[in-house]
This record gives C-alpha cells, sequence and structure tokens, in this order.
C-alpha cells in the first residue's frame, strides 16, 4: 500500500519542431495507402503516465531522463 | 595498457570489443555497469549492443548507470574513451558528446558494411591513420541518424571533430557524420563497428587500426 494518494500525471514527449521525424513520415506515408486522405503532416510521440506524490520534480524527471532535450520537447498535465 | 570494456544489460558487442583489444597486446578488462570504479584502466570502449532494450530511448538508461560516474570523470579528466553504436548513443546522452542519434532516415534497421573515410587523425583512437585514409566497416543499427543543431554541427566541421564520414550514408545522418569527437578530442563516438572487423577471418581486420592508435597514442610500441 502506498503511503501517499497517488497523483496522476501524463508526460507528452515529442520531436521538437523542424527534427526530422521519420517515424511520422512513415505513417503520413502509410494513410493515404491505406485509402486515407488529406492527411497533412504527422508526428509520432511518447506518453507516458505516471503516479507520483506530488508533481514538484516532473520537470526534472522530463529533463534528465523522460525527454532529450536536444531533439524532444515535452509538455505535461496533471490527469487526476 | 589495460583497456576497459563496459557491459551493460542487452550490450552485445563487448566480447568482440575485449577480443579486438587482446589482438592489440593489450590487456582487456571487463567494466561491469554496475561498478563503481573503473578498475585503474587507462582507456574505455563503450561497446554496442542494446542497453536496457534501447528502452525510452537508446542508451537513455544505460547512461545513468553506476559506472557511468567514475567513466564521466574518467572522460573529463582527458582520459581516452570511445563508444561504438550504442555506446554512441549512450555518451550522447550522457552529454559527453553533443547532439543525439535519430531514427533511420529509412526506417529500417541498417546491417550492411559501408565505406567510410577518416577525417582526422587528431584523436587517441585515429592516431595510427591519416585524414583521408577510407575504410570499409560494418554498420548494425536502427537509430544511426546523426543530428546536432546548426551551430554545433558548424562548431564540429570548423574544429575539425568530425572523426569519420561515410561515403555511402545508411542512414540520412547529417554532413554524412559516422563518427565525432568531443572538444578535448580525447572521447570519440562512431557509429560503424572497428571492433567486428579486427582480423581477417571475420571479412577484414581494417578496424583493429582503431584499438592500435590508442596504445600508439599512450606511447605504447604497436
Amino acid at each position: 500500500m502506498l503511503e501517499w494518494r497517488p497523483m496522476k500525471v501524463r508526460v507528452l514527449v515529442r520531436p521538437k519542431s523542424g527534427i526530422l521525424d521519420p517515424q511520422g513520415e512513415a505513417v503520413r506515408r502509410a494513410l493515404p495507402a491505406l485509402g486515407f486522405g488529406g492527411v497533412g503532416s504527422v508526428h509520432v510521440g511518447r506518453l507516458i503516465e505516471m503516479e507520483v506524490e506530488s508533481a514538484e520534480e516532473i520537470d526534472g524527471m522530463c529533463r534528465r531522463l523522460l525527454a532529450n532535450p536536444t531533439i524532444e520537447e515535452y509538455e505535461w498535465e496533471v490527469v487526476s | 595498457m589495460r583497456i576497459g570494456v563496459t557491459v551493460f544489460p542487452g550490450s552485445n558487442c563487448d566480447r568482440d570489443a575485449l577480443y579486438a583489444i587482446e589482438r592489440t597486446g593489450a590487456a582487456p578488462v571487463e567494466l561491469w555497469h554496475a561498478d563503481a570504479d573503473l578498475k585503474g584502466v587507462d582507456a574505455v570502449v563503450v561497446p554496442g549492443g542494446f542497453s536496457y532494450g534501447d528502452y525510452l530511448r537508446p542508451g537513455a538508461i544505460a547512461r545513468f548507470s553506476k559506472v557511468m560516474k567514475p567513466l564521466e570523470d574518467f572522460a573529463k579528466g582527458g582520459g581516452p574513451v570511445l563508444g561504438v553504436c550504442n555506446g554512441f548513443q549512450v555518451l550522447t546522452e550522457a552529454h559527453l558528446l553533443p547532439g543525439a542519434l535519430l531514427r533511420n532516415v529509412g526506417m529500417r534497421f541498417v546491417c550492411t558494411r559501408v565505406p567510410a573515410r577518416v577525417e582526422t587523425a587528431k584523436t587517441p583512437w585515429t592516431s595510427l591513420f591519416e585524414s583521408g585514409d577510407r575504410l570499409t566497416l560494418p554498420v548494425a543499427h536502427n537509430e544511426g541518424n546523426y543530428f546536432a543543431d546548426e551551430r554545433t554541427l558548424r562548431e564540429l566541421e570548423d574544429e575539425e571533430r568530425v572523426v569519420l564520414r561515410y561515403l555511402d550514408n545508411p542512414n540520412g545522418s547529417l554532413n554524412d557524420i559516422a563518427g565525432i569527437c568531443n572538444a578535448a578530442r580525447n572521447v570519440v563516438g562512431l557509429m560503424p563497428h572497428p571492433e567486428r572487423v579486427s582480423e581477417e577471418a571475420l571479412g577484414s581486420d581494417e578496424g583493429l587500426k582503431v584499438f592500435e592508435s590508442v596504445l600508439s597514442f599512450a606511447g605504447v610500441r604497436v
């Protein structure tokens, strides 16, 4: 049993704008091939859900581990 | 001379690196990821593989292993460090080398041999080469597409810190970069695998010279 009431946090990590995103590009090309038209750019990121005691250190976690600031940007929100 | 090879869960080129080192006449030393010191080695190789299953990003978890703290101190003190493939990714994640390695442009794992050119002999790991030397080296990676911002890229070129350049770019890396070094030139990262071509029975021994270079650099006759 956790001794604290967990807070749910959702972190979204994605390629910085302007950085080549081969995954997004592959998906963008695959969609019309399946008959889905009208698709512009596609970017593929990563969603990380965590239970934490407080949101205080989320930025530190993102900068040091969850995202690589050289190539990725992140945002996060408290879900519940 | 004693040369260490770090071993993380998921490393798979550590044995090849130890073998290549042995062939140069140096003493190979295994450095376990949970070791708190480098056992007094004179140089360190961070080998290829899939440390921690490439979870999160290649090298992102390995970079916080216990052995990385003494390795970072060693590198900052000028000790020769070579990262190959996943080892290169670990060194960029640890900020010992600038930039990052993105997914290959073709979205495919590339496993082949590529022609490449040594761009500088001014590193411990290329000291026996001459700039312009051509090599054919194995590559085997999914994230080998070197990226750095424009300023960093210009610095790398102006300071002759591109160590190895593809002659036939397999992954879309900027400026055909296959390997770079840090500003102090003691830390080198290469995507191709010199340790996999360390004797004729493996198809070529062209890669052995990388390991002989660090011996020669340290004043050992090879």
